[in-house]
């Protein structure tokens, strides 16, 4: 099918007017006015029904004098990413918002509002998200050319929590700095007795500016960064950011090291899965399991630092290239290394599910519904355990299309069922890579250095909690010039936020484990 | 049953699990060590509290693995604990974000006399990666008074017990 019946209806039926500015294999961008910004996007979801992949804005006040607004909506039946793009004046800086028709607009317009002062108009909520107002001062906006840091914190003010109200109801703060070894944000908890009414998750903790750091890096520099922005899911985003530089630079990346890229990317996905499978057994108190699991996991780290040198797979990726030696012996140990991992794996995964006093934990948990994740925007495992079959590896295959690979999916979305998902994902992760193990052949390190271009493009990968994508923009010099990314933890919190409803307080670690989203991915 | 069975058949994993996974004698021989100083200076454990300030999450996956059954660093008498009240150490990763550095220092004062301090990972130690970042406090020395660092992006399990070592055998 032809992604042009799309256009065709909008400019038919809406009659709204466009023009295509850059087509590529995966991209399509449209400029409209602004004016026609809410009606085509609202089209674009419902044409497309998918949530709102990313939106974002962009400083061109020294260019041309405006400010840019994209919304980026995927279609996997169409295999397009469509950008909506806008221009904004600087002398008016707003925009009609999305958030009341899209629920998924929301927290990147909160977004846009902090890092650019640009006004979501009709938004209901435009609290800032990661600058906290306690300590960061109103009206310095950090992605503006033209910001400067500010030296005093100058005028402030407190935070407002969504508050409930009525007989008996009672609040209990969690956070920042939590029991276990883990990253901060506030978990805001309102119960009537033991049932959670309202979870409001505050979060930007560790908000560092990465997207600010990105910009004016050339595109070697900016990897590193890539790789720092969250540590379990670093090859996962090294890739996503390495895609769009090479899609900008026209930098043709050879079979053999998309396969290998991909062999590392699903280990990454294993080691997590197996120590969120042992978090889970951790948090219904049943130890036998989760030291299990956390031997599985050490074993794939050592792995990793076998093959690649680096337990978390830093340093690996490169531009149009795997900074890495590949040879028959990795390979060997690989596979040895699997056999044996998977032996354990079965081990755990009968312990786990032979055991009733966990299923009954586990089983009707913290329900995700359909609905509620659709409206969420939610993307990757979570999802899927909800029933909605998102997967990039299957959406958009690339080397993964000739792998025999099945995209898993649950209907209830309980704990349960994203515990099966991992358990799923886990076994499906180490079939593709004996499938790739079995085609790629011994290569060396690649050096290469190249021409960047000007030019912007997405990069994406379904990293082991979702979609992970990378728009990148380079400016004349080779250098970046804006970097947006979307986390898959990102949308996901919410989704959190709205699984515990009903369920009791000790029950949230649980289904906070369940989920295991980013800290530092979310917060950027 | 099966729980039984495995245990059997699994033996003591702290040994090396197979030639693939060799961590060695070192880890043993490090351990060791680390344990007769904690049980001089320590009188038998040390309790230390881990805070986030910012970190890529690697740093905590590495913290955490040094309590896995391989390495099983509880063994040697390092406890890691939930309050700051129940800490002798403060153990830090993270470039400390603007948003967290107020919860930091009332970590740090929550702690009972006497404590002390170490970073752990290139950003703790002067921002690293996040030097130049306008939301980050560029390294916890410049919030709370640091003792020791224990580099790396991220440091081994290995590494951290190995460095730890070096700072109580001086301390």
């Amino acid at each position: 099918m032809d992604y042009k019946i799309i256009l065709k209806e909008i400019s038919e039926k809406l009659g709204i007017e466009y023009s295509l500015f850059l087509l590529r294999d995966d991209e399509v961008y449209l400029k409209v006015k602004l004016d026609d910004f809410k009606n085509i996007c609202l089209a674009l979801h419902k044409l497309t029904s998918s949530p709102i992949a990313s939106l974002f804005a962009l400083d061109v006040r020294k260019e041309k004098g405006i400010f840019e607004i994209y919304c980026s909506v995927m279609s996997a039946k169409y295999k397009k990413w469509f950008f909506v793009v806008a221009e904004i004046t600087q002398d008016n800086p707003k925009f009609n918002s999305l958030a009341k028709e899209i629920y998924s607009a929301s927290l990147f317009e909160r977004e846009i509002k902090e890092m650019f002062g640009i006004e979501p108009v009709g938004n209901p909520d435009v609290r800032p998200l990661r600058l906290h107002s306690e300590i960061w001062p109103k009206g310095a906006y950090p992605l503006r050319k033209d910001f400067n840091k500010p030296e005093a914190p100058g005028k402030t003010e407190d935070y407002v929590f969504n508050k409930v109200e009525g007989e008996g109801i009672f609040e209990v703060p969690v956070g920042p700095v939590h029991a276990g070894i883990i990253g901060p944000g506030h978990f805001h908890f309102s119960c009537a007795g033991e049932p959670i009414i309202n979870l409001e998750i505050r979060l930007g903790f560790t908000h560092r500016g990465i997207e600010k750091l990105f910009e004016g890096k050339n595109v070697y520099d900016a990897l590193r960064i890539s790789e720092c922005l969250s540590g379990d899911a670093s090859f996962a985003n090294s890739l996503s950011y390495s895609c769009a530089v090479e899609k900008i630079a026209g930098i043709e990346v050879s079979e053999n090291t998309r396969m290998l890229r991909a062999i590392f990317l699903e280990l990454e996905r294993m080691y997590n899965h197996i120590n969120d499978i042992g978090g889970i057994a951790v948090d219904v108190g049943f130890s036998f399991p989760a030291s299990l699991a956390s031997i599985i996991k050490e074993n794939i780290l050592q792995l990793n630092e076998k093959v690649t040198s680096n337990r978390y797979l830093k340093n690996v990726n490169s531009i149009g290239a795997i900074a890495i030696n590949w040879d028959k012996d990795k390979t060997q140990a690989l596979r040895e290394s699997l056999k044996k991992i998977y032996k354990d794996f079965k081990e755990i995964k009968e312990i786990l599910l032979s055991s009733v006093s966990f299923m009954d934990r586990v089983d009707g948990t913290g329900v995700l519904k359909k609905k509620t994740a659709e409206d969420l925007g939610a993307t990757g495992l979570a999802a899927r355990a909800s029933g909605i079959a998102v997967d990039l590896r299957k959406d958009f295959p690339g080397i993964y299309a000739k792998a025999d690979f099945n995209p898993i999916k649950q209907e209830t979305g309980d704990c349960l069922a994203r515990l099966n998902m991992r358990l799923a994902e886990f076994e499906e992760s180490i079939k593709l890579i004996y499938w790739f193990l079995d085609r790629i052949t011994p290569q060396a390190a690649a050096q290469n250095s190249y021409n960047i271009k000007e030019g912007f493009a997405l990069g994406f990968t379904e990293a082991w909690r979702g979609a992970l994508t990378y728009w990148v923009k380079i400016n004349k010099e080779g250098l970046i010039e804006r970097c947006k990314i979307t986390d898959p933890s990102f949308l996901n919190w919410q989704a959190l936020s709205f699984c515990v409803l009903g369920d009791i307080i000790p029950d949230f670690p649980l289904c906070n484990k369940s989920f295991d989203l980013s800290y530092s991915g979310n917060d950027l | 049953m099966r729980i039984l069975k495995n245990r059997i058949l699994k033996g003591i994993v702290t040994k090396p699990l197979d030639k693939n996974f060799v961590l060695g004698e070192e880890l043993e021989i490090v351990g060791a060590e680390l344990k007769k100083i904690i049980q001089e200076k320590f009188s038998r454990s040390l309790h230390v509290r881990e805070v986030d300030t910012g970190s890529c999450g690697a740093c905590e996956s590495e913290i955490i693995a040094t309590t896995n059954p391989i390495y099983d660093i509880q063994r040697f008498g390092v406890s890691f604990v939930a309050s700051p009240r129940h800490a002798d150490c403060l153990l830090v990763t993270g470039p400390v974000s603007k948003n967290m550095a107020l919860a930091l220092k009332k970590t740090y004062e929550a702690m009972p006399q006497p404590k002390f301090v170490i970073t752990l990972g290139h950003c703790a130690l002067d921002g690293g990666i996040f030097k130049e970042a306008y939301y980050t406090e560029k390294g916890v020395k410049n919030i709370i008074p640091v003792t020791f660092h224990i580099p790396g992006c991220p440091p081994k399990p290995l590494d951290i017990m190995k460095a730890l070592l070096s700072f109580l055998k001086k301390a």
